[in-house]
């Protein structure tokens, strides 16, 4: 019998997390934003079918870079847990810090499992509150830790310059078209630092909106509406940062 | 829900097993929920009674759910069970649009409750029944859609206008005299109150408007805009405005004769 090659568990997880890192900086970024009425969801996809984005909850929103069956098959688990737990107990039960902790011990078990290969995505769960204060955002990595974020953060190929080009931009309380339109600044940028242009129709744009009258604040903004409101924000901003040029965003509220 | 069957089975209303019983067993009884057609919609009413025997177990019961943004649902039969089947059957609609990213079709819905209410089979055999009225917008077709049930689960597409519970079948009548096919919003709704008072007048186990304690039918609408509840002022000012009408004709109004 031959001795099967020894290969140091360090040596292990290391070639796991590059496989994953490399499998999800292939797929395209996407970025969540809070902004004063909620959070939306901002990425580049030319797929009307494929979502990115998906609602699990009334205030719990999902979002996911990287392989589509992987995140897909995660996707309606989360909807499954959550659904079973508001069914089982209520509806206010359903929190996003348990379905993230949920995603974190599946993503967990998953990569450290000699027997399958690590799920290349990268997950988003946030949850909109009653203010902007109650807002949740938590981001899930490849290998099953949870980071806690604030503010904005980025996911997929290009994330790292995306999350400093938006951490040094981003402010509290800004507009849906404020934030949509920093967004899609950041998005459009290369690697090498050119820009490139991504028009609406391969825009996929969704929120958790607090303001909703219904229990369910998830909402697609698609269509005329999404258009409507990258071109409305051009205008309105530059004349709102004409008018108050320090605190254009925090009268938005 | 199939998810349901296979990971938690005690959590689903069919799996149950009832312990042979003598005799009916006493559980409070919702009873009548009326529903009429207009052009653009559907109106779904209910009165606000719930009776153990011959006693009033609950005046202000709430008998008329929403199921889903185009639907909703009226539970005539045992209160406690019917309850849970809303329950069950809303989590069901909104597990499906959000796993499918795509609602269901109006017949689907339809069909997903009268298997559920065919699992109910057992319980409703011993005397613990659940009917429900079923009304939707159907966004396909563009008009709404009234669906009744019988105890097995047996689905009928009903035209016009339906009823179902203890009093229906006066509701069903005094409908039967007042329905036309080109209502407005506001006639369909007045139709429906209409139609409660008069099984309230017959039938001992449905409530009429009570003007003393201020309650009053829970009327719904539902169309293009999606699913609606009249506030308590909008039906109370129905209730209110055919209250004073029977002041003077205790019968309602009169059809002509040919």
């Amino acid at each position: 019998m031959s001795t099967p090659f020894y290969v140091s568990p360090q040596q292990a997880m290391t070639d796991r997390a590059e496989f994953a890192r490399k499998g999800i900086a292939r797929g395209r970024s996407l970025v969540v934003l809070q902004y004063a009425d909620g959070i939306v969801f901002i990425g580049e996809n030319p797929s009307r079918a494929l979502h990115k984005f998906s609602e699990i909850y009334d205030r719990i929103g999902f979002a996911a870079a990287g392989k589509y069956n992987e995140y897909e098959n995660l996707r309606i688990g989360g909807v499954r847990y959550a659904d079973l737990r508001g069914y089982t107990y209520d509806r206010d039960d359903v929190t996003a810090r348990g379905l993230a902790n949920v995603y974190a011990q599946t993503l967990g078990t998953i990569f450290s499992s000699a027997a399958e290969k690590p799920y290349e995505v990268e997950l988003v769960v946030a949850e909109v509150g009653e203010t902007p204060e109650g807002d949740q955002i938590y981001r899930l990595p490849h290998d099953g830790s949870i980071v806690d974020e604030h503010g904005s953060v980025a996911v997929g190929g290009n994330a790292e310059q995306i999350s400093s080009f938006l951490d040094q931009r981003h402010r509290d309380g800004m507009s849906l078209a404020e934030a949509l339109k920093l967004a899609v600044q950041a998005l459009s940028r290369d690697t090498n630092g050119t820009q490139r242009e991504i028009p609406a129709e391969r825009l996929e744009v969704a929120v958790l909106d607090r303001t909703r009258p219904q229990a369910r604040k998830f909402k697609r903004i698609v269509g005329r509406q999404l258009v409507r409101l990258l071109e409305a924000d051009g205008a309105a901003s530059e004349a709102e940062s004409a008018e108050n040029p320090e605190d254009s965003g925090s009268s938005e509220e | 829900m199939d998810f349901l069957a296979e990971h938690q089975p005690e959590l689903l209303p069919g799996n149950r097993q009832l312990p042979p019983t003598q005799g009916v067993i006493e559980a409070p009884h919702g009873t009548t929920i009326v529903a009429a057609t207009f052009p653009g919609g559907v109106v779904l009413a209910g009165d606000r009674r719930a009776t153990m025997g011959n006693v009033i177990a609950q005046r202000d019961i709430e008998k008329v759910f929403p199921a889903d943004e185009y639907s909703a649902v009226g539970i005539a039969g045992t209160a406690g069970l019917a309850v849970e089947m809303v329950r069950l059957f809303q989590l069901e609609l909104e597990h499906f649009e959000k796993v499918e990213g795509a609602q269901l079709s109006l017949e689907g819905k339809a069909n997903r409750l009268s298997t559920m209410i065919r699992s109910n089979l057992g319980m409703a055999m011993q005397g613990l029944a659940v009917v429900p009225l079923f009304a939707g917008y159907d966004v396909d077709r563009a008009k709404g859609r009234i669906f009744s049930y019988d105890v097995t689960g047996g689905r009928s597409e009903e035209q016009g206008y339906a009823a179902t519970g203890s009093g229906s079948i006066f509701a069903r009548g005094a409908m039967k005299k007042l329905f036309r096919a080109d209502l407005t919003e506001a006639e369909a709704t007045t139709l429906v109150v209409q139609a409660l008072y008069d099984a309230a007048d017959d039938d001992s186990a449905t409530g009429g408007p009570d003007v003393a304690r201020r309650i009053y039918p829970i009327v719904t609408v539902i169309t293009e805009d999606g699913f609606r509840r009249l506030g308590d002022d909008e039906s109370s000012e129905i209730a209110r405005s055919i209250l004073e009408r029977r002041l003077e004709q205790p019968d309602g109004p009169r059809a002509a004769l040919l």
